[in-house]
């Protein structure tokens, strides 16, 4: 049995960490209330928001394709053969449509992102935090949040549904593929399918998922960035830390939009 | 000009500013000087308003920042230019985008104005030349210049220089030295703020020195009142000795 003391002891530890993680939610929550302000504060920085959306668009364009169709293929394959034992491999059209539409395609874009875009994101301005940028743009009277945060939070909004609905495209292309080539689908009945089952809605669905993560991703990853301690590890833990609260972030928000689009759905 | 009025200010446990009192001339080149640790960053961060003070007020040309709103600082920050230790520069502008950032952010001037005024302050400090250059391309030197054709380009009242000379070569910092004498020339309503822990630019340059020593002034005056000073602290700090009345942490 533990003595009082050792109670105590284990009571401050557990009362200090919790006490820290509250304190941090508050602060975020601040940040992201701040964040909120100065999206309509002037000047609107067109340049910025621009370089941004072409760091964060073009950019990244060659692996979310690359992803979709490989994503898109791999499922036509895996839903084919298990259509094709019931002789319903025309419907895989459809299946694959609704499958990226609503879940894979926002999903996968937004861990994509995270990784190439939200890592870039925290380690610039980390490194900014290092190199005394920040107190620079301080001393000059320029607010870090509005110049830094806000044009990318605003460009990833923009431009990540772009690229979701792309994946989106690209995977159900390359399930077209697959079904046509390997199942000898007729090409009329895997769109007569695609049609039938999936609808205008389920594309609604997923870009609007994407632009919450679009959101979580830029403002979780400028804000990590920001906080970064000083010293080369700070820029590395930031990068970090940006990407696995990203992608916590992105999956529990998943979860949170499922759940009331099914309460929705069945009221 | 700059009054500090019974300022105190503490890192959690740790008081860096303990009623501290100085004040600071306006048009002149003051050096603050102290170990490391002695609140010399705290005080001009205070100054610009990027730290508040737990207690005490700050008085710049009579006004109390203390309080002064966020956004109010932000206004009263651009009376001031500063001199980052290493330059602060922004790596993906070159040289002349970095020049006319301030301008940029602050003012509605035609694109044309603000880069004519961009290149009458590099060819007053002498780096037009480094116009198309990027920060990684520059020396430390070159980007302390850079560093300063920023602070300069929006005639600020104040200017702050931290720690300007500090891991140079000898001939580097007389530059730097020569360079904060030739702006505080210049512009003669100016008032120059140098901290360091060069003695020597301190006593070559500075019309005022101040000198901390555990969050407090420990002598404020000429050149020659340093030199001549009995004060063991400041006596020490000058000698350079690691035995004497100063504490070690």
């Amino acid at each position: 049995m533990k003595s009082p003391i050792q109670f105590n002891s284990i009571y401050a530890e557990v009362y200090k960490k919790y006490h820290a993680i509250a304190v941090e939610v508050g602060v975020f929550l601040l940040y992201l209330q701040d964040v909120l302000k100065q999206i309509f504060q002037r000047p609107f920085r067109r340049e910025i928001v621009l370089q941004q959306i072409e760091f964060i668009g073009i950019q990244s364009l060659p692996v979310v394709l690359l992803t979709g169709f490989a994503t898109g293929a791999v499922f036509g394959l895996q839903i084919g053969g298990i259509f094709l034992s019931f002789q319903a491999e025309s419907l895989m059209g459809g299946a694959t449509g609704i499958a990226l539409a609503t879940e894979l395609a926002p999903l996968i874009t937004g861990f994509l992102l995270t990784g190439r875009v939200g890592a870039a994101m925290a380690a610039e301005i980390a490194t900014m935090v290092v190199n005394e940028q920040i107190d620079a743009l301080e001393s000059m009277g320029v607010h870090p949040i509005h110049y830094l945060v806000v044009p990318r939070v605003l460009a990833s909004m923009f431009i990540m549904p772009f690229l979701c609905g792309l994946f989106m495209f690209i995977g159900v292309f390359a399930s077209y593929i697959v079904g046509v080539l390997v199942f000898n689908v007729d090409s009329g009945v895997f769109y007569e399918k695609l049609l039938d089952l999936a609808n205008p809605h389920d594309i609604v669905v997923g870009l609007r998922k994407m632009l919450f993560f679009a959101f979580l991703i830029a403002v979780i990853s400028c804000r990590l960035g920001l906080n970064a301690s000083k010293g080369a590890k700070g820029v590395g833990l930031a990068t970090t830390n940006a990407v696995v609260v990203s992608l916590l972030a992105i999956l529990c928000t998943d979860f949170l939009i499922s759940f009331f689009q099914v309460k929705w759905m069945s009221s | 000009m700059i009054d500090f009025i019974n300022v105190n200010k503490s890192f959690g446990k740790h008081k860096v500013l303990d009623a501290l009192n100085l004040h600071i001339e306006k048009g002149k080149i003051t050096f603050i000087l102290g170990k490391s640790g002695e609140g010399k960053s705290v005080t001009i961060k205070h100054i610009m308003g990027l730290l508040r003070p737990d207690e005490g007020k700050i008085h710049v040309d009579g006004q109390d920042i203390t309080e002064l709103s966020e956004s109010e600082l932000r206004i009263y920050r651009r009376n001031f230019g500063m001199l980052f230790q290493h330059a602060a520069l922004f790596d993906s502008m070159s040289v002349l985008e970095n020049v006319m950032f301030p301008l940029k952010e602050h003012t509605n001037l035609k694109q044309s104005i603000i880069k004519s005024r961009a290149f009458d302050i590099l060819e007053q400090i002498e780096i037009l030349d480094l116009k198309d250059r990027y920060p990684n391309q520059l020396s430390t030197g070159e980007k302390k210049r850079v560093g300063l054709a920023r602070a300069l380009i929006e005639k600020p009242k104040v200017i702050l220089y931290d720690e300007p000379t500090t891991g140079m070569d000898p001939l580097v910092s007389e530059m730097i030295d020569k360079l904060i004498v030739q702006v505080n020339k210049d512009q003669t309503s100016m008032t120059s703020v140098v901290i360091s822990h060069d003695l020597k630019a301190a006593l070559a340059t500075g019309e005022r020195i101040i000198m901390l020593y555990k969050g407090r002034v420990a002598l404020a005056g000429e050149a020659d009142d340093f030199r001549k000073t009995t004060d063991p602290v400041v006596r020490q700090f000058f000698s350079g000795k690691i035995t004497g009345p100063m504490e070690f942490i």
